[in-house]
């Protein structure tokens, strides 16, 4: 045992690694101000709710891209795991319906 | 049997016959992509389920200046998230928004930590590891010590607000609550007390890990791909906080 742990060799930090890393922190960061400044600055309604979605979704191919590395994983991985996700598409927009619908059955 | 000996040419092989990992990922990564994948479901159900029953009762159409709680309508979250430890004594009325969004940020900085512990995982630098993985435990105790506080805040309320049979409420429970429709309140329990519960799970994983570096387990193992994998975790509880936070707070 004493031997296996004077053989681990300590490799120097990569500075451009790192630097990576704090500029995606810098712009996951950025985008949540920029959700912030929209929440007080632009009035409810279509318009601001596709933006915030399309906001939410660049942090998240931030966060899945680069932190968890799906982005450089090989391509068969990246597919298993997005493709399945098409389902929630479907189910987001037939529970959307479905809710107006119920929403007209009881007021309209 | 000399003859029989079979040389394999690797190069004409195909890479799904078996024999190699055609994903270039261990079997453990792989195993937590899928688990991730089947939590993703869960929790995209929970929000479109939010989706489909805030669709389902009537919205608010006036201004937001003249907003009063009601069980008419759904609420707006500015007007229900607004609370801030401490600010009535530094005379702030209402602080929309600000608390969560401070919480926000803590828990992308802990997945900044975590993605810097498993770089220095990979260049098995202990003590580097050792530091960022107390960093994150730290940011995701401040998480939920914050979530703690905003639910304490929410089940006790602060204005009042008729029912509709005439009574008044404080706060929220599962049955009724002053801000809105009952179902408000409780897809609010659900949705972030089951992200909550990630998070502290999360945090006991991340606590095993900087244990296990500590007295050097992974060392002796001569890698360290379990902060890897249970930096995957950590990452997707920040990923879905990040669409908690749109469309339970922001729409």
């Amino acid at each position: 045992m004493e031997q296996q742990t004077s053989q681990i060799q300590v490799k120097p930090a990569d500075k451009k690694k790192i630097q990576k890393i704090w500029k995606v922190a810098g712009i996951l960061s950025g985008i949540t101000a920029i959700e912030f400044i929209i929440a007080f600055t632009i009035g409810a309604g279509t318009a601001k709710t596709f933006l915030f979605i399309a906001l939410t979704i660049w942090k998240a191919f931030y966060i899945v891209s680069e932190f968890m590395h799906l982005g450089h994983e090989k391509r068969s991985l990246k597919m298993s795991i997005l493709l399945p996700l098409l389902f929630v598409i479907f189910l987001i927009f037939i529970m959307i319906y479905q809710g107006s619908a119920i929403y007209d059955m009881l007021n309209g | 049997m000399e003859n029989t000996a079979a040389v394999i040419d690797k190069s004409k092989q195909n890479v799904w016959s078996g024999g190699i990992a055609p994903m270039k990922a261990s079997y453990g990564k792989l195993m937590m992509w899928f688990f991730l994948l089947s939590d993703a479901f869960t929790f995209s159900a929970l929000l479109i389920t939010y989706g489909l029953i805030r669709f389902s009762h009537p919205a608010y159409d006036g201004t937001i200046a003249d907003f009063k709680f009601s069980q008419e309508y759904w609420p707006v979250p500015d007007k229900v998230f607004e609370a801030f430890p401490g600010m009535h004594a530094l005379g702030i009325e209402s602080a929309p928004l600000v608390f969560v969004g401070i919480m926000t940020f803590i828990l992308i900085l802990s997945s900044v930590t975590m993605v810097l512990a498993v770089e220095a995982g990979a260049r098995m630098d202990r003590k580097e590891v050792e530091k960022w993985m107390l960093w994150t435990i730290l940011g995701g105790f401040t998480f939920l010590g914050c979530q703690a506080w905003e639910w304490s805040h929410f089940i006790h309320g602060s204005e009042m607000s008729m029912n509709a049979v005439g009574n008044i409420i404080t706060g929220a429970g599962l049955s009724q609550n002053q801000y809105g429709p009952p179902n408000f309140a409780a897809l609010f329990f659900f949705i972030t007390g089951f992200h909550g519960f990630h998070v502290f799970s999360g945090v006991m994983l991340n606590f095993i890990i900087f244990y296990q570096a500590m007295v050097g387990i992974f060392d002796k193992r001569g890698h360290y791909e379990m902060v890897e994998k249970v930096g995957l975790y950590w990452h997707f509880v920040d990923l879905v906080w990040v669409f908690v936070f749109t469309f339970f707070y922001l729409i």
